[in-house]
């Protein structure tokens, strides 16, 4: 199925676990560090480099675009990394996830109350995923270098709901 | 006596770093593409398809099959007969620095595991070397991603766990570890040696050839019986369930003390990565 962004609360309450979806719209590239510095940022009240509300965050850290290429390989990193990061996200109005591996517990407990979704993408089918990314921008924290927050304008972006709002997950351990 | 000069080694390891990271091995994507047909799991079988297609991507295109392009681990087998001029171990890292530029791979080592400062060039390496017979050198080299290598697991068992014992301790790594791993997985099994030798020989495990079977013949059954309960669990590719969690299991053994049994899982995502080339 078809999943335009920005992704509101009413879109992710359509979802359910198990359901193929292409995303097609902006996404926001985060993980360790810039997931950190989110945090630091957010506690000392300074303006994040995009707006939380209704957005699609990316665990992924991009291998270097060869010369004419948009981005280089682009497949999801472990998502329990986040963990940690995560609920203060979704508390301020971020409503996608996409990673591989499952969440925990606490997570599964802010998705279900702030209505967020989690996504998985095929671990290690990075240049696949790169090719349905269109454009690539850095757009914060640049000193971080592959880790740094990019915008990403997807199209068809094939992602699995793995956990949907209602706390429903397909890992199966 | 030989002598080998380690500038000549340069250019060779950088396009090793690079083929290892653009073009999947053709075993191991024979063995995902049965994997496809055998599986169960029609998601299952949805995400062995994706799989198969980044690889073929990825050569077509000249470009990393996974953007973790690893933290590079390098067996160096030197013969006893071979004289080395020159720094073994820079000659590597250039080698790497090289490749890991040239081909657009992503840089993914820190200075030091507290500060976390990239390196920039993806050095150093992580270098073994063995002492071997003959008259030359043997180069492995691998692309260790972090995905797979950070649910691996070491335990310190009691000799009397034994061989149930040690079944045990790798299906409950395996189960624990679920989809973080990225299934399919390729399992290296150290078991025995001293707390660091069994890490380093389910490493070692690792780069065995896919269809190898071991020639002990307890590890040969271990390989066998851990493979089919693996598959059993229902961790299944990217751990949504089905029978693809593993497809191979690889047993390595050392001899130890009379009141040790360590053991250490290794777990390697779809995406194995190693070279071998003989200099």
């Amino acid at each position: 199925m078809k999943l335009n962004l920005p992704l509101t609360k009413e879109k992710v309450r359509q979802l359910k676990a198990g359901e193929l979806v292409h995303l097609t719209g902006t996404i926001y590239t985060a993980r360790d560090a810039a997931h950190k510095r989110l945090v630091e940022w957010i506690e000392a009240e300074k303006k994040l480099p995009f707006e939380l509300k209704d957005s699609v965050i990316y665990y992924v850290g991009p291998s270097p675009a060869k010369p004419g290429d948009i981005i280089g390989s682009a497949g999801p990193t472990t998502s329990s990394r986040m963990d940690k990061y995560s609920p203060l996200l979704l508390d301020l109005g971020s409503t996608g996830m996409i990673g591989k591996g499952g969440r925990s517990e606490t997570v599964i407990r802010s998705m279900k109350r702030n209505h967020a979704v989690y996504f998985a993408a095929v671990g290690g089918a990075a240049a696949l995923l790169a090719q349905q990314i269109k454009s690539c921008e850095v757009i914060g924290f640049e000193d971080l270098g592959t880790e740094a927050i990019h915008r990403l304008e997807v199209e068809d972006f094939p992602v699995i709901v793995a956990i949907d709002h209602q706390g429903t997950s397909l890992f199966t351990t | 006596m030989r002598t080998l000069d380690v500038s000549t080694l340069v250019e060779d390891i950088a396009q090793m770093c690079i083929e290892m990271n653009y073009y999947v091995d053709d075993q191991l994507l024979g063995a995902l593409k049965k994997a496809a047909r055998d599986e169960t799991s029609a998601l299952g079988r949805n995400i062995l398809g994706q799989i198969i297609e980044n690889d073929e991507i990825a050569a077509r295109k000249h470009v990393p099959m996974c953007q973790d392009t690893g933290i590079v681990v390098v067996y160096a087998a030197l013969g006893e007969d071979l004289q080395v001029r020159g720094n073994l171990d820079e000659a590597i890292n250039e080698g790497i620095r090289q490749g890991y530029q040239q081909g657009y791979l992503r840089k993914s080592v820190v200075r030091h595991p507290l500060d976390r400062v990239n390196t920039k060039d993806n050095t150093p390496a992580v270098i073994h070397y063995q002492r071997v017979l003959g008259d030359q050198l043997k180069l492995t080299i691998a692309a260790k991603g972090a995905g797979s290598e950070n649910q691996s697991q070491l335990r310190m068992l009691k000799p009397s766990e034994g061989y149930e014992g040690v079944k045990q301790m790798v299906l409950d790594t395996i189960r624990s570890a679920g989809g973080n791993p990225c299934p399919p997985i390729i399992v290296g099994v150290g078991i025995g040696g001293s707390f660091e030798k069994c890490a380093l020989i389910s490493k070692e495990a690792l780069m065995r050839p896919l269809d190898d079977v071991s020639e002990d013949e307890i590890s040969a059954q271990l390989e066998r019986e851990l493979l089919k309960e693996i598959n059993e669990l229902n961790v299944g590719p990217m751990g949504f369930g089905g029978k693809t969690t593993a497809l191979a299991v690889k047993v390595n053994t050392y001899p130890c003390h009379i009141a040790s049994l360590p053991v250490a899982v290794n777990i390697q995502c779809h995406a194995s990565r190693h070279m071998t080339k003989i200099f």
